[in-house]
């Protein structure tokens, strides 16, 4: 038999049974493309999700006070209500250190906030100038707080879009007007951009006063809750990282790092942390179409099986007329390598196009991962070499008369 | 030359074992057309399967043109069908959804002293011998009459150009008119072509055709026609 016959008559097997061809090629198929489909899904997720944290600022490093975080999701003992943090650690930092571009400290306290006969209850943070351009705030209409503000303990107000349609009403501009934290007047000077999105931390539902301020009237002491650092850029941040902790350690008169009153935390280690869960949702539509690529497998292992009594007919006759046992294993391999390969190809194809049109519809830019196209290619060739292979090397070994009668 | 002796083929069904063939010995000589006859089970397309190298016997031996095919492995086996030996099947056994002309092809597939592109000519050839007619030879076998069938049988058989020649019940599923052309092919390659040939049949006007009638029932010989020897010297003085 040379290499021609075998290619010409897994041609003609192939093409004379269409269904048993089709059927078993739509095994493949859907094992093939829904797993390339679903992980690409997972890590376009994975991805949109990272990219939206570090637009948050990547080159951002938040000191809270508190003891160190554990590894794992340790108890946090009553962190934020502990006071060690200064607004002088905050200048410190700022004056001293080389890798450091600016300083945001935060009073953060939450606060009943009323207008003419209405009223809400939201955070109320105490902050510097810098504030805005460390965390990424927009100022919508008016002014941000100004150093001047800061120096002279002004009771002046910046707030949230939320805040103002809660406070004032519905298309109401609040500039200008006053508004009364926990009993004290405040003149709202400026309201921030609307940055969509809600939940926990959401600027829009936030109120900002100067830091002086939040410290004289609501906390009554020179602590902060948080002190906001912006490394010069983003390669920098391990080392700022440390010249910070340094630091504070130094003013806290501490040397054991393990007993330090503050903890220091950057987004690119939150960006791995939640990379870390995205990736175990990956794991998840990874593991249902792993589901459908083990289905599929057992529809192709079902076709390959069932032909078996025919197969083995046919083996028995080109036996009788002739074929070794290495003839009819090499046939039946081609066979399988052949149906398996067309289904694949077909199957990648499909599982891209799948890909393709969600990203079109812009819910979600999937990525197809190499890897995943080949462990399903892989898997489902495999089944399928093996199941249409493995029956046939048995059959080539009966002696044609058994195979013929084969039942 | 076919020299077979002391054949005996066991099969074990469950627990119980069966002897299809409980010693059969004979000889044929090269050019001799044999017919085996006897009722149905008694054992005749088990010793068609064993002198078509298509099985083995549990015990005996069969002697093939002087080498010993009991003793030979798969392979070899293998070779002696495709060099010595063509096989028409009681049930045809033709590859379904396959063209008339690639069926004959396939005994040629397995024998590289042929090439591609003498194939189809050999083909070809086999059929005309066999008697098909040219139209028939792109159609599938679920297109065919069983006369058709049979001589696309027979052309598989003829396509290698075997000196033994094999047919179980040639004529058993066909009418009387059919089956009688289809004898008489058999005899024309037998006398024309100086092939050796067997077939098993259970009619006697079948059996008539033949040089010498052997007996068999229940896998004992019970009776081997003594004039075949007679006939023989008189065929090669002709
Ligand atoms: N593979 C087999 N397994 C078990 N019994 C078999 C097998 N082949 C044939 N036999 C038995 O051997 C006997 C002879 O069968 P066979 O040679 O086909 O008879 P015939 O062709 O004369 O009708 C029958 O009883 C049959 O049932
Ligand atoms: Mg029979």
């Amino acid at each position: 038999m040379t290499t021609i016959d075998i290619l010409e008559e897994t041609y003609a097997s192939l093409t004379a049974n269409k269904v048993r061809t089709g059927l078993t090629m739509l095994g493949i198929i859907i094992g093939i493309s829904s797993v390339i489909a679903m992980v690409s899904i997972g890590q376009g997720a994975q991805a949109s999700i990272e990219s939206n944290i570090s637009s948050m600022g990547s080159d951002l490093i938040i000191v809270q006070p508190g003891a160190p975080r554990t590894q794992g999701a340790g108890v946090q003992g009553a962190r934020g209500n502990a006071k060690t943090l200064t607004q002088d650690d905050a200048t410190a930092i700022a004056k001293n250190l080389t890798l450091v571009k600016a300083v945001a400290p935060e009073i953060s306290t939450r606060a009943q906030v009323t207008t003419r006969g209405m009223n809400t209850n939201t955070t109320v943070d105490g902050v510097t100038s810098s504030y805005p351009a460390v965390k990424n705030l927009q100022v919508d209409q008016g002014s941000f707080i100004t150093d001047q503000n800061t120096k002279s303990f002004s009771k002046v107000a910046v707030i949230g879009p939320t805040v103002q349609t809660d406070l004032f009403g519905e298309g109401v501009s609040a500039l200008g007007k006053t508004i009364r934290i926990k009993s004290i007047e405040f003149k709202v000077i400026g309201i921030t951009k609307l940055k969509g999105g809600s939940g926990f931390g959401s600027t829009d539902e936030m109120i900002f006063i100067p830091l002086t301020t939040a410290g004289r009237y609501f906390s009554g002491d020179q602590y902060v809750t948080t002190i906001n650092v912006q490394a010069i850029d983003t390669a920098s941040m391990k080392e700022a990282q440390q010249q910070v902790t340094d630091l504070l350690m130094t003013r806290h008169h501490i040397t054991d790092s393990t007993l330090a009153d503050f903890n220091t935390m950057n987004l690119a280690d939150l960006v791995s942390t939640v990379s870390s869960v995205t990736g175990t949702f990956t794991l998840l539509l990874a593991a249902i179409a792993g589901i459908s690529l083990v289905v599929g497998g057992i529809g192709i292992m079902n076709m390959m099986l069932t032909t078996v009594t025919e197969r083995t007919k046919e083996i028995g006759l080109r036996k009788s007329v002739g074929a070794k046992k290495k003839d009819i294993s090499l046939q039946f391999l081609a066979e399988a390598v052949m149906l398996t390969f067309s289904g694949g190809v077909i199957g990648v194809a499909l599982g891209w196009l799948i890909a393709y049109g969600i990203s079109a519809t812009g819910i979600l830019q999937t990525s197809i991962s190499l890897s995943s196209v080949l462990l399903a290619f892989g898997v489902s060739a495999g089944i399928g070499i093996l199941f249409g292979y493995y029956p046939a090397t048995r059959a080539a070994a009966l002696n044609p008369i058994d195979a013929l009668r084969y039942e | 030359m076919i020299e077979i002796k002391n054949i005996i083929k066991t099969f074990n069904t469950g627990d119980v074992a069966f002897n299809a063939l409980g010693g059969v010995s004979f000889t044929v000589e090269d050019g001799e057309f044999l017919a085996i006859m006897g009722p149905s089970g008694s054992g005749k397309s088990t010793l068609m399967h064993i002198l078509g190298a298509l099985d083995t016997p549990t015990s005996g031996t069969y002697f093939l043109d002087g080498k010993d095919v009991s003793k030979l492995s798969d392979d070899e086996l293998a070779d002696i069908r495709k060099d010595k030996i063509g096989f028409v099947f009681q049930a045809f056994n033709l590859l379904p959804r396959t063209t008339v002309l690639r069926n004959v092809m396939l005994p040629l597939m397995y024998d590289e002293g042929i090439s591609r592109e003498d194939r189809e000519a050999r083909a070809r050839e086999a059929l005309f011998a066999a008697g098909l007619d040219e139209g028939h030879f792109l159609h599938h076998s679920n297109q065919l009459s069983g006369g058709q069938i049979q001589r696309v049988a027979i052309a598989r058989s003829l396509v290698n150009n075997p000196s033994l020649i094999l047919a179980d019940e040639p004529t058993g599923n066909l009418d009387t008119k059919t089956g009688d052309i289809v004898l008489e092919t058999f005899q024309r390659l037998n006398e024309e072509e100086g092939r050796t040939i067997i077939l098993i049949t259970h009619e006697h006007d079948v059996a008539e055709h033949a040089d010498r009638i052997i007996h068999i029932i229940d896998g004992m010989i019970v009776s081997d026609s003594k004039e075949h020897e007679k006939r023989i010297k008189h065929k090669t003085k002709k």
